[in-house]
């Protein structure tokens, strides 16, 4: 796409400095679109962990390594003459938006969403409940989950939500072995998997089928997943197969494959297959938690009581209204998977607490010339890779408006990096580069071939930077 | 640019398919590999890409090549298209055909049509640029970028 530049802008004596922070999606489509459209840009991304991508490499599930390719274009977004990388600095501690904005023309705030929306119901807290978001960093390699021991010693694990999270998990439990040990996963949750017990997983939402958040893709793979059977209730799909015929194609095939899979008489060879498997899983509507239950003597989860809802409405506006009833589920394992929930990392910026993002119209933080944001933390934590690249270029677009309307003053001169690597030194920060992140990604990539995965990952801050750094 | 294309002659769908065949011939003591042939610029399929500033662009491809594969090799300029790299991940290929031209395009596969189903602006001829090969009889195609924000603000002269 050729820009052209107002002539203000051509002619200035410096180049305009612009900084990002976070390096997932979010951050690296808005920095490409910006290397791109601009000539003269230069482009620094801070990340707080040593390691860059973000939930291209904590969130994405490890058999499903063709979604992470974007990880190349990003690589060769980071190594760009004009882009710099500097991971190990937290924003917000390290270094403030303040000084940021002292030093850099634009600033455009990334980091996605690392919170949790959560239940709050009585026995959210017991062991054997856990977020889906922490379960996801437990097998993704997360520094921060690695402790997280989940115990797998029970039969029947509930997942509460039924979006693509909640299928990776189930998806991710009831896998066999043999497919999980090729992949990326971490070598301590391919352990604990090998010896799970789980052998059931209901998946659980407040609404009804119609109402179901994940894609057609998620759950052909649970259809169709070894060793597993599919167990789902015939009369949540009462009604269901009438209204199908107005409804658009992707919203149709999804339901049509659900139907299939929960009312049809299976052919003889699918029949002998689900008498073979040995786990199995289902999807269960109409149920919102109420309370988690515990063993008296352990106090370990021992089941999670359901409110019984029904239906207000229809399509995607459909409400879910309580009935009074209430069912419980005996199960070992529950994991949360409704949601996850960006946080304020400066007091000084606006935030709406409803919504979890940073007030902004296309990118433009409200009230905050100069900062904007893109991805998550923008519009919220739901997407595939694809809806935050969309959202990533409309951030870099409301910039490059802004610089050649001159809302976004880009004249003066700037320090950009110098001057935040030096506070960083005077701090006791020392950035990781893009260089020394090939260092980690070859030394994981060596330990996995050892082992017949894409990459053994490096599971702690401190080992990341011994490698990085030394 | 480098990197993605030499991934891209790893793993294009169209090649595999050929390349499988030409494998199983070869591993059974014949050899039926046709990437000669398709070097000559008289086997060549004219596409047009109209972008999303309506701009037709004209490039030649070769039999057996994706679209995805054109778009690449011919360095167009498509914001984003193919993040996944042709393995059926994502729905950034979108491509947008008229009616006759998606009925000579042939059957589309549950793999595909579940990833397409993602794709914003879907419509009745859409396909994915990654799953589509070329053939002489696609000579001439007309391929249309759609676009991918719900927030349309391309336009060249700048308003908004």
């Amino acid at each position: 796409m050729l820009h052209l530049v107002s002539g203000q802008a051509l002619f200035s004596s410096c180049s305009p400095k612009v900084c990002v922070v976070g390096s997932g999606p979010g951050g690296f489509y808005t920095a490409q679109h910006l290397i791109k459209a601009r000539p003269d840009v230069e482009l620094d991304i801070y990340e707080r962990l040593p390691v860059p991508f973000g939930l291209v490499r904590f969130g994405v599930a490890p058999d499903h390594p063709e979604v992470k390719n974007v990880i190349n274009t990003f690589t060769q977004t980071a190594k760009h003459s004009r882009c710099n990388f500097y991971g190990n600095v937290n924003v917000g501690r390290d270094v403030t938006i303040n000084e940021l904005k002292e030093a850099y023309h634009a600033v455009v705030l990334s980091y996605g969403a690392e919170g949790n929306r959560t239940m709050g119901v009585p026995g959210e807290d017991l062991a054997g409940v856990y977020a889906a978001k922490d379960f996801v960093g437990w097998y993704n390699g997360l520094p921060n989950c690695r402790e997280l021991n989940p115990d797998l010693s029970c039969e029947t694990a509930v997942i509460l939500g039924q979006g693509n999270v909640a299928l990776d998990v189930a998806r991710i439990l009831l896998a066999p072995i043999s497919m999980l040990k090729s992949t990326d996963i971490t070598q301590p949750a391919l352990e604990a998997l090998a010896q799970s017990q789980v052998r059931r997983v209901l998946i659980v939402g407040r609404r009804g089928p119609l109402q179901i958040a994940c894609t057609i893709k998620e759950i052909r793979e649970m259809v169709n997943l070894p060793g597993t059977k599919p167990e789902m209730l015939p009369a949540d799909f009462e009604g269901i197969s009438e209204v199908l015929k107005d409804v658009p194609r992707p919203r149709k095939r999804l339901t049509e494959l659900m139907l299939k899979t929960a009312l049809e008489t299976p052919g003889e060879k699918e029949l002998e297959r689900r008498k073979s498997a040995s786990r199995s899983w289902g999807f269960r509507f109409f149920r919102s938690p109420v309370e988690v239950l515990a063993e008296p003597r352990t106090n370990k989860t021992s089941a999670i009581r359901l409110a019984v809802n029904r239906l207000e409405g229809s399509g995607a506006d459909a409400q879910a209204v309580l009935t009074g009833e209430v069912e419980d589920v005996t199960c070992g394992l529950v994991i949360s998977s409704i949601g996850y929930r960006s946080l304020l990392i400066d007091p000084g910026l606006p935030f709406d607490s409803r919504k979890a993002i940073i007030p902004n119209s296309m990118g433009r933080i409200q009230h905050t010339p100069g900062v904007y944001c893109s991805g998550w933390v923008k519009t919220g934590p739901t997407g595939v890779i694809a809806t935050t690249m969309n959202n990533s270029f409309d951030t870099a677009r409301s910039m490059m408006e802004d610089m050649d309307s001159g809302a976004l003053d880009v004249s003066a001169v700037k320090s950009g990096s110098q001057s935040i690597t030096a506070l960083l030194r005077g701090r006791g920060v020392k950035p990781v580069t893009f260089a020394d992140w090939e260092k980690i990604d070859s030394v994981e990539t060596k330990k996995g071939e050892a082992e017949g995965k894409p990459r053994e990952k490096l599971l702690s801050v401190e080992e990341m930077l011994q490698v990085a750094q030394t | 640019m480098g990197l993605v294309t030499a991934l891209r002659c790893l793993k294009p769908r169209c090649w595999s398919r050929t390349v499988t065949a030409a494998w199983s011939g070869w591993k059974g003591g014949e050899r039926s590999f046709t990437t000669g042939k398709q070097l000559r610029s008289d086997n060549k399929v004219t596409v047009n890409f109209i972008n999303r500033d309506g701009d037709r662009i004209t490039v030649k491809g070769s039999p057996g090549e994706s679209l995805l594969d054109v778009v690449i090799n011919e360095d167009l300029d498509f914001d984003g298209f193919g993040a996944c790299e042709g393995t059926l991940a994502c729905s950034t290929c979108h491509l947008i055909f008229d009616e006759e031209m998606y009925k000579k395009l042939g059957p589309v596969t549950d793999e595909e049509m579940d990833m397409l189903d993602l794709a914003y602006g879907l419509t009745d001829t859409s396909r994915l640029g990654c799953q589509i090969c070329l053939s002489k009889s696609l000579e001439g195609m007309v391929a249309r970028v759609p676009e991918s924000v719900a927030d349309i603000r391309q336009t060249k002269d700048g308003s908004s």
